[in-house]
């Protein structure tokens, strides 16, 4: 029995301790354990790596695997949120990252190359909220809407409401707001909105990811937020437009910046993408110009280094993200729809291919 | 008549024992010279089996301390920007990069708390009618088994039970006793950490009772205590440190819980003013708000947050322990 079982211990516990010489070498250098797995990605097996926005991950997958069918090429996406995307394309450890916010001075500076942002949808934050009584629409216009979250319309039957909503009976219920708890880049759209309509919101909460609420509850991700607003009553909260109408919410009308009243659609959100954008394209399309737009969206960016020649990529790497990046520009959005994503604006595909065509690989263009 | 005879039995195998204890190193002996007799290779193979033995326990150690280690050089930069203001600091403002930690620090010892005072009353009612009600039977292990599932159900589905469930019903009571009637915050998080958190104490209390000498117990009913009396003076305070130690577990639990609060705590970076009121907690802030943490001193602050939790849960911990071996001593 002992002679049997010692040369058992031996090699189980070799096995172990290997296992945890490995786990903690992988734990103690993660950035060259994520090198490592780029360069096998690198080998050029035909694939590529992305990873980025959550809000973006439906349309991505849709894509993708249509494009997998016509040219044969994998693509992985990691669904890790943008911050998340930013820091990896930053860490060199994707070929391509995906933001809902472009961006900002900080990351900017913490990458070692130009970054090149093209938008590759628009999506728009739908204002939801529950009064089981209340069947019309509700209007909302910018002012009240930074009121209530900065907590200084409490009740839903206060005058200000009432006189944009004429003949809409309001219950005498308490307004319970709800915010997004984890960073994400729908509190990002909406804050970076609240902030350019309203100077206290802008001075006292500000803008980002993740902001310090005056008032409200915080629900985890998109869902967390949806269930609350729809279990608590007198709830208003914010959320991605596709999730509101995939799951039939009551979400209000916001006035615009020319003063119309515009229901939160795909047609109103390419609308509010249909206004000058600049070169770089880092545009947010918030209190946007146009008048038939809906103020409450914002682009959604592929991000890539311009210079495509690093970490021993080869050049063919290079030129398949350039080919997939214009596909998703163009016959990529035939996608968008059906999904409740907004297709790009005309003037957005414009630019986003005058950005790709700026890549380069060692000093010379990729896209002729 | 059955006592005296018990008591034997259990002076017996005291002595027996005791004889084992005393026979060990002539067995060792023995063993010693058997083994002369085997391969070297038998030998080298006990040695290596108590290295490994060793090493096993050494990474467990530098594990902890490792975590420890790479808690504190991460949280640098906040400390550095922050000081020791951010303990006490009331604002969590991203935007601003003002970072305080106390409303989340109080939230997670609000919570933890809350549920310890709501679970100990089942917890030990359970442990004494496993322990000595009913300690054999399809009912006890029924009983057990449900109990010991409480603690294998995933807390992500205690998340979804509360909010479907616990947040209609503490929100009709809040509508009744004239609070804002908005379902989540402290209360409900406390709620369903303590129906977390009552295995822990329920069955390291089972175990300690029923380890309570039956002479102890046999022999109060002999001078005629009654049931209760003999639970109250007999195995109440023969077990008092099983117990605690039982409910300080719970308690570890609950401080690190993360999923289920989040879900039903309501999530607010604001001071709670009751315990109906939403707030948040230590691990679920550095849940929600880790992937999105875009900068340094940001994701710095998150991990001093984890620093903390972690030391709040050691500082528990000891405190648990003195309180342990005081009562033992006693």
């Amino acid at each position: 029995m002992k002679n049997l079982f010692n040369p058992k211990i031996y090699l189980a516990s070799i096995i172990l301790i290997s296992v945890l010489g490995l786990t903690s070498c992988g734990g103690g250098g993660t950035g060259s354990a994520k090198s490592d797995s780029t360069a096998s990605a690198g080998g050029d097996d035909n694939s590529l790596i992305g990873a980025g926005s959550s809000f973006d991950n439906p349309l991505f997958s849709k894509m993708f695997s249509e494009y997998n069918k016509m040219n044969g090429l994998k693509i992985n996406y990691q669904s890790v949120g943008s911050g998340a995307g930013i820091s990896q394309l930053t860490n060199k450890t994707v070929d391509f990252g995906a933001s809902d916010a472009p961006m900002n001075p900080k990351q900017d500076s913490a990458v070692s190359a130009p970054v090149l942002h093209i938008p590759v949808t628009a999506g728009a934050v739908a204002i939801s909220y529950n009064l089981a009584d209340v069947k019309d629409t509700l209007m909302l216009t910018p002012a009240i809407l930074a009121d209530m979250f900065l907590g200084k319309i409490t009740k839903w039957n206060d005058p200000k409401i009432a006189a944009v909503n004429k003949g809409v009976k309001l219950p005498n219920v308490a307004v319970v707001i709800v915010h997004r708890s984890d960073g994400s880049g729908t509190t990002n759209i909406f804050t970076t909105y609240l902030s350019k309509v309203n100077e206290e919101w802008s001075s006292k909460v500000g803008k980002g990811s993740s902001v310090n609420w005056p008032v409200g509850l915080g629900g985890k991700g998109t869902e967390g937020v949806a269930g609350m607003v729809k279990q608590t009553p007198g709830a208003i909260g914010y959320i991605e437009l596709a999730y509101a109408i995939q799951n039939n919410m009551a979400y209000a009308k916001v006035q615009n910046k020319a003063g119309n009243f515009i229901t939160p659609t795909i047609a109103s959100v390419t609308a509010a993408a249909n206004i000058s954008i600049p070169p770089d394209s880092k545009v947010s399309l918030t209190n946007t110009e146009a008048a038939d737009g809906y103020p409450i969206s914002g682009f959604s960016w592929v991000l890539l280094y311009q210079e495509q020649k690093y970490n021993s990529r080869s050049a063919d790497r290079a030129s398949k993200l350039l080919k997939l990046i214009s596909w998703m520009i163009h016959d990529g959005q035939q996608y968008s729809g059906p999904l409740t994503y907004a297709p790009l604006s005309p003037a957005a595909v414009a630019v986003g291919d005058a950005i790709l065509k700026s890549a380069t690989y060692d000093g010379k263009p990729i896209l002729q | 008549m059955d006592t005296p005879i018990k008591n034997d039995k259990i002076t017996l195998s005291a002595t027996s024992l005791g004889v084992i204890d005393s026979g060990k190193n002539a067995g060792s002996g023995a063993l010693y010279r058997k083994a002369l007799g085997r391969p070297m290779r038998q030998i080298r193979a006990e040695n290596f089996f108590k290295r490994t033995l060793v090493l096993m326990g050494l990474i467990m150690v530098i594990l902890v301390f490792g975590i420890l280690l790479t808690l504190i050089v991460q949280s640098i930069p906040s400390i550095k920007a922050l000081g020791v203001k951010y303990l006490w600091g009331r604002t969590w403002d991203p935007v601003q990069d003002i970072y305080g930690a106390f409303p989340f620090l109080l939230g997670t010892l609000l919570t933890s708390f809350l549920a310890l005072i709501i679970s100990v009353p089942f917890s030990i009612a359970v442990a004494i009618f496993l322990g000595e009600y009913y300690p054999k039977g399809w009912l006890s292990d029924f009983l057990k088994n449900t109990v010991e599932l409480i603690a294998a159900v995933p807390s992500v589905i205690y998340g979804f039970w509360g909010l479907a469930v616990l947040v209609p019903i503490v929100r009709s009571f809040e509508t009744k006793i004239g609070v804002d009637p908005i379902g989540v915050g402290i209360f409900t998080s406390s709620l369903i950490l303590a129906v977390m958190i009552i295995p822990y104490a329920a069955s390291l209390g089972r175990s300690v009772i029923q380890m309570v000498p039956s002479s102890l117990k046999e022999g109060a009913y002999a001078l005629g205590a009654t049931r209760w009396e003999v639970i109250r003076s007999v195995i109440l305070p023969y077990t008092k440190s099983g117990l605690f130690a039982g409910i300080l577990l719970s308690l570890g639990r609950a401080l690190g819980e993360t999923m289920a609060v989040t879900m039903v705590i309501g999530n607010t970076s604001q001071l709670p003013k009751s315990i109906f009121a939403p707030g948040n907690t230590m691990a679920s802030v550095i849940a929600n708000e880790f992937t999105e943490a875009d900068k340094a001193v940001y994701l710095s602050a998150l991990i001093e947050l984890g620093l903390v939790l972690f030391l709040v849960t050691t500082v528990i911990n000891m405190i648990g322990k003195r309180v342990i071996s005081r009562f033992t001593n006693e």
